[in-house]
């Protein structure tokens, strides 16, 4: 532990947290764009800027550690100017297109802007002008309102390991894009969308039929059903229908991450040829049933087969798409309460 | 008798290695027994190719700008013993600028054969190393560098010892020792002297820090664009290592061994930022890390690194064969030693000069580098490159040194100094460096990839008669912004030029935005040119030179010049005879 004094008041800190872990455990507010606690930190966006006394410069709050008996400001008059300065420069730069753009709601650039009071860039000149890049089957990147954070680029180098971004031209003509700007159909991308899930702005948007505001969708927690990892996402819904989801931010087992299946593969939910109920075959015919009904069939089988030939003339075959500890169970009901060991699952999707 | 011909790469460009073949053609014609050598670049670029003769008494009489025909004379001449009559013999004026100064890191440039390692060792070299290992611990070594008081001359002028010794500190067994041999800034060429003609003392430097900090690996970190320093690096360590100086235990004392490799980079400004050239040797985009931590802390692949310049490295082998004292008796008390300067711009003397701490910059300017060309008059000078800043007259008898130089807003940097005279626009002066900094900006961070941008823009809008009000005060106020948000030293110091100049020339910006006109008569866009009847004698040529038909009048009439379809290209202005034509 170590001692830092954050606007005066003195706090006890793990010492190897960040000036901006300090400020979130002591509850102060530092606007951060381009930081993820789970990357290296990458101090690009200059949001976090704080004032650390002894330092010349304005420091990052992101990626400066603390320090015993360091001095930091986060709010004064010159930390607020530069943050503005920030603002004013990145919307300098930005088509002003909240009225319709789809993250509006939920956007940080938009948030930060309405906090800080920026209404819209001071500066006159030129602006990025660029076709968007629509080739992905679930995701579209509008070039123009990248910001370069770098969430994108640095959330598939460092842990989708996938490498399909980069950082595209220098200075002013920088870029968050695939190698030569070729689209991210012509690149590596497997379309994992962990990068649409960390844009702060509306740069990457996943595809959607309808628009919809962000305040009128809710998000219900769940687990993917996709597979035994048991991924935490986000059901998105709108008036009742799953519309799209995303990973849970934080926590386990997937630390905000999601495969292509748990980002997009959310359409069948409202198909209409979904099963929503069990079927029993009645006569060579498939007829719906209750889960009772279902239920109560099974296990008067399972006991007849199991008295008539023994333990072992069962077997069970579950799927992948359960989670573990489905899976735990259900052998668990086969080895302890019928039996017998013969127990399988697809293990393939 | 000998002659040695510099064959550095602006004495190449000058026609070098053609007087060095006319040299041995004539000499084999001759039959003397004259041999031919080759050594680096002396620092008079304006003087190049440069010949110098070594008589057998040990006499040298050097020849200076030795085209074909004198290289032919040379030969004859010696031939017949007459070499003083040569006309190209070197002026006395031009002796004296040499003279004026105080060679350490340039010490054997132009005077020894880069690609021998023998004349290096003949003049003292891979003395200090040999001392370091027999008789002193690393401590030791570090400490005599600080008794020197040697600072990085890579830009940030930090304390070399402390870094040194931060970098020997930090915990770990793993450590690297890096030289940034980037140098971006335009117009500083003084590491690839030393590189060209020198690359041993490089080397030993570089040797003698690895022993210092406990780093057994170093890498050159050398632009791409700099092939003859890479061959000549090349064919030093290969003659090192013959001799047992590189990936040997150095004088079988079982205490150390260093072995060294080149790195070329591809050429980008920000890659000489310390970690940004990190990023780059580890194969990524060269683009910076947050500091701290410091490359003494985690640095090449996360483990404890020292980077150092070559012209720091090159001091090294000095300190520790004559002791830091004998070092430190140059230069000022906080600015120890001497400073390799590139004279450029609108400077009679171009070229590379070494001079003690502490000379005045009119000394410099005006002593060694003879002056204003043209005898134009002197208006100010960029110190430092595009992260510096430009020092007016009214500073010509500052001290250089550190401290004296960034009071005036503008750095020490590598060395840089661009003279400006009357004729040069200070808005357009600092408008050619923030283009430059602008293309050279990463792009990683928000307030140098979109600040420099619109700074520049602004300067744009300005030079063009574009300018509002505000403007000023807008620059200011970002420029600042941009300097203190940055992540790395390039946008930290990116608004340097503007800076400095609003604050000397702030007049020139005026006039620009408030009565449309640039002083010094540079931009464009803010001159028109008239035709004065009084003087014109209706000769025709301004009207037959003008490429747009700007200019109408009949013969032995007055002309005129219609100011919508000038382009403002100013023939006329030259080609007029009667001084008819004037530009406002
Ligand atoms: C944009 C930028 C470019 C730089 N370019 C160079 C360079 O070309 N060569 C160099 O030695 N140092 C350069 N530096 C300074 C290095 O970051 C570093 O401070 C220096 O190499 C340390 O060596 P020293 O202590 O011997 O001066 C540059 C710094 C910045 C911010
Ligand atoms: S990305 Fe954000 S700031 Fe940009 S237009 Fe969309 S909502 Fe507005
Ligand atoms: S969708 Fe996944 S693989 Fe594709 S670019 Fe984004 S992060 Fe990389
Ligand atoms: S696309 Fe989004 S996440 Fe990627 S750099 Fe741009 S703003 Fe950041
Ligand atoms: S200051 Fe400029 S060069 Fe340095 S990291 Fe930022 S954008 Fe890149
Ligand atoms: S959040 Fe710290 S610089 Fe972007």
């Amino acid at each position: 532990m170590v001692k830092i004094e954050i606007n005066d008041v003195t706090y006890d800190v793990p010492e190897d947290f960040t000036v901006l872990q300090a400020c979130e455990q002591a509850g102060i507010d530092i606007p951060t764009l381009c930081n993820d606690d789970r990357l290296v930190a990458h101090a690009a966006c200059r949001m976090c800027l704080v004032e650390v006394e002894g330092m010349r410069n304005l420091m990052t709050a992101c990626s400066l550690k603390v320090s015993d008996g360091m001095k930091v400001k986060t709010h004064t008059p010159k930390v607020i100017e530069a943050r503005r300065s920030v603002l004013d420069l990145l919307m300098s730069n930005h088509p002003n297109d909240c009225l319709t753009c789809e993250k509006s709601g939920e956007c940080k650039l938009q948030d930060y802007c309405y906090e800080y009071g920026v209404e819209r860039g001071s500066f006159v000149g030129e602006r990025r002008d660029l076709p968007p890049d629509e080739s992905n089957e679930f995701y579209d990147y509008d070039r123009n309102k990248c910001i370069l954070c770098g969430r994108c680029v640095r959330v598939c180098e460092e842990l989708q390991c996938t490498h399909a971004l980069t950082i595209d031209n220098r200075g002013f003509g920088a870029l968050a894009d695939t190698p030569f700007r070729a689209g991210r159909a012509e690149s590596t991308c497997v379309s994992c969308g962990n990068c649409v899930a960390v844009c702060p702005v509306g740069a990457l948007l996943p595809k959607r039929e309808k628009r919809i505001r962000a305040w009128d969708t809710k998000k219900v927690k769940t687990t993917c059903t996709y597979c035994g990892v048991g991924c935490q996402l986000e059901l998105i819904t709108h008036k009742g229908k799953v519309i799209g989801s995303k990973p849970v931010e934080q926590g386990e087992p997937n630390h905000g991450l999601l495969c292509v299946k748990g980002s997009y593969a959310t359409d069948f939910i409202n198909h209409e040829e979904r099963l929503k109920t069990p079927l029993i075959r009645r006569n060579g015919v498939l007829e719906e049933a209750s889960w009772n009904a279902a239920f109560d069939l099974i296990v008067s089988k399972i006991k007849e087969t199991k008295e008539k030939y023994g333990s072992n003339s069962l077997g069970g075959f579950t799927s992948a798409r359960c989670t573990n500890e489905d899976n735990y169970l259900f052998q668990k009901l086969f080895r302890a309460v019928i039996g017998t060991n013969n127990v399988d699952h697809c293990a393939r999707l | 008798m000998k002659l040695i011909v510099g064959q550095g790469s602006c004495g190449i460009a000058a026609g070098a290695s053609k007087a060095y073949k006319i040299l041995e053609e004539e000499i084999k014609n001759s039959g003397a027994n004259i041999k031919l050598g080759s050594t680096g670049c002396i620092g008079m670029c304006y003087l190049e190719p440069i010949v110098d003769f070594i008589d057998d008494d040990g006499k040298k009489t050097t020849f200076v700008k030795v085209d074909e025909e004198i290289a032919k004379q040379i030969v004859k001449d010696i031939v017949a013993s007459k070499v003083d009559s040569n006309e190209n013999v070197i002026s006395d004026e031009d002796k004296e600028a040499l003279a004026k100064q105080k060679r350490i890191s340039l010490r054997n440039c132009g005077i020894i054969d880069p690609e021998n390692i023998d004349e290096y060792i003949e003049s003292g070299g891979y003395k200090a190393i040999e001392r370091c290992i027999k008789e002193m611990t690393p401590e030791e070594v570090i400490e005599e560098v600080k008794v020197s008081g040697l600072r990085g001359r890579g830009g940030a002028g930090f304390p070399t010892w402390f870094k040194f010794n931060a970098a020997r500190q930090s915990p770990g067994t793993e450590k690297y020792l890096v030289c940034n041999a980037d140098e971006g800034d335009p117009g500083a060429f003084m590491d690839r002297s030393v590189l060209e003609g020198d690359p041993h003392a490089l080397i030993e430097g570089m040797i003698i820090a690895g022993y210092a900090i406990g780093a057994s690996e170093g890498i050159i970190y050398v632009r791409a664009e700099y092939p003859l320093a890479i061959k000549r690096l090349n064919i030093a360590m290969a003659q090192a290592e013959e001799r047992g100086y590189l990936n040997k235990d150095l004088f079988g004392e079982g205490k150390f061994k260093f072995s060294l490799r080149i790195k070329a980079g591809a050429g980008a400004f920000v890659c000489g930022e310390e970690t940004a050239l990190l990023e780059s040797l580890e194969g990524n985009r060269g683009t910076p890390r947050p500091k701290p931590p410091f490359p003494a802390q985690k640095g090449y692949w996360g483990k404890p690194t020292n980077i150092n310049n070559v012209e720091t490295f090159a001091n090294v082998p000095f300190i520790l064969a004559n002791g830091g004292d004998a070092f430190a008796a140059v230069g000022t008390e906080d600015s120890k030693g001497t400073k390799v300067f590139a004279l450029a711009g609108k400077i009679k003397k171009g070229g590379l000069v070494e001079v003690p701490m502490g000379m005045t910059i009119r000394e410099i300017i005006f002593g060694i580098g003879g002056g204003i060309a043209e005898d134009k008059g002197f208006k100010a000078v960029q110190m430092g490159g595009p992260s510096g800043g430009c020092i007016p007259a009214e500073f010509l008898d500052i001290p250089v040194d550190y401290a004296s130089i960034t009071k005036t807003g503008a750095i020490m940097g590598s060395g840089g100094m661009v003279v400006m005279d009357e004729t040069t626009c200070m808005v357009d002066m600092a408008k050619f460096f923030l283009d430059f900094t602008c293309k050279e900006s990463c792009g990683k961070c928000t307030p140098c990839r979109e600040g420099t941008k619109r700074m520049l823009e602004m300067l744009e809008k300005i030079t063009e008669g574009k300018g509002e009000p505000g403007d000023i005060e807008k620059l200011e106020e970002l420029g600042k912004f941009i300097n203190s948000a940055s992540l790395c030293g390039l946008g930290q110091t990116a608004s340097n030029p503007v800076l400095t100049t609003i604050r000397y020339f702030r007049d020139e910006y005026e006039a620009h935005i408030n009565d449309k006109k640039c002083p010094a008569k540079q931009c464009k866009a803010l001159l028109t040119y008239t035709i004065d009847p009084e003087k014109c004698t209706g000769c025709t040529i301004c009207a037959r030179n003008c490429p747009v038909e700007a200019i109408t009048g009949t013969l032995k009439e007055p002309h005129k010049i219609n100011p919508d379809i000038c382009i403002k290209c100013g023939k006329c202005y030259e080609v007029c005879r009667f001084g008819a034509v004037s530009v406002e």
